[in-house]
């Protein structure tokens, strides 16, 4: 009795103990810390993509490519997860070429945006290189039910 | 007050269309799928006929994916003896970290490394996490968009064993 007991202790325990770990790792790259002037609603972006005029904003996908395969936005390039080194690397060396004031628009909506980790450390990347007009595109959700469903443009493959 | 009302009607909205994509899949045979494992071995869904078979869509880089697994991992302890299979599919881009995570996380079954075609043959996997409770018969009972609280899965679970 008293070992099924400590048993299930244990277990509790070990459940709180990994979940406060994975808290702890993912708190400093939350979206929620952007500030509102960095983001644009779904809806701003669409009008913008189909004006006749303006400047068309250079898209970055930072989520999964498992995703991005399955439907993304009709001209944005993937970049991949930015939270490895890896990612941010990537990023950085697809923008270096460019003028610091190209307009550029990121996005994930792997997760709902209260838990994406993507976004925010793109966004840090990029403004620490110096861009000034970048963007991070609002998902409140996910992709599929704040973009996809809404019936919004959708590509899909590579 | 504004703000209370529109939080009541977003809720609401998103309750309503979290129920439809539910009610929406119920009941369909689950898509059958070869996908290689971390240990390189295929796993095959249909080699779970007769088993309650609990798919998880996650990513190693998902945070309420990631809050989800120790609770998937006692799931399986605890219901592994009455038949319930938890088969996790990852939507990283390449197994290493899952194969880390998997380590770390003392996972208990078998995760298969996703792609766009189980995503789409599922529905769409546009989001994570994403679970999937299939009966024994290969239906598919429930659908769950999102983290999904501990208690909810095991009662879905619980009520096809």
């Amino acid at each position: 009795m008293i070992s099924k007991w400590t048993g299930r202790i244990a277990v509790s325990v070990l459940i709180s103990a990994l979940s406060t770990v994975i808290l702890l790792n993912q708190a400093h790259g939350q979206a929620t810390s952007l500030p509102s002037s960095h983001l644009i609603n779904p809806e701003e972006l669409v009008k913008v993509l189909q004006a006749a005029k303006g400047e068309k904003p250079l898209m970055f996908q930072v989520g999964s490519y498992v995703l991005y395969a399955q439907a993304h936005i009709p001209g944005s390039d993937y970049v991949g997860p930015v939270t490895s080194e890896l990612g941010l690397q990537q990023l950085r060396r697809r923008v270096e070429s460019l003028p610091r004031t190209k307009f550029i628009v990121l996005y994930c909506g792997c997760c709902p945006w209260s838990h994406c980790p993507n976004v925010k450390p793109a966004d840090d990347a990029l403004r620490t290189m110096g861009f000034t007009n970048v963007k991070v595109l609002y998902l409140a959700n996910n992709f599929g039910a704040d973009w996809v469903e809404k019936g919004y443009p959708v590509a899909k493959g590579q | 007050m504004l703000i209370l009302v529109a939080a009541g009607f977003y809720l609401k909205a998103r309750h309503s269309f979290r129920a439809r994509e539910a009610a929406a899949r119920q009941h369909s045979a689950a898509p059958d799928f070869s996908l290689p494992q971390l240990n390189g071995q295929s796993l095959q869904l249909s080699d779970y006929r007769g088993k309650v078979v609990l798919l998880d869509f996650w990513a190693t880089w998902c945070t309420p994916c990631r809050e989800e697994i120790p609770h998937l991992v006692e799931l399986q302890r605890k219901y592994r003896d009455q038949g319930l299979q938890i088969i996790g599919v990852s939507m990283d881009d390449s197994p290493e970290p899952v194969r880390e995570f998997y380590q770390r996380f003392q996972m208990n079954y078998p995760v298969v490394m996703g792609d766009a075609e189980i995503g789409e043959r599922y529905g769409g996997v546009l989001g994570l996490p994403i679970a999937f409770v299939i009966g024994r018969d290969g239906r598919i009972s429930v659908k769950h968009i999102g983290a999904t609280d501990a208690s909810v899965l095991e009662q879905d679970v619980k009520a096809l064993l």
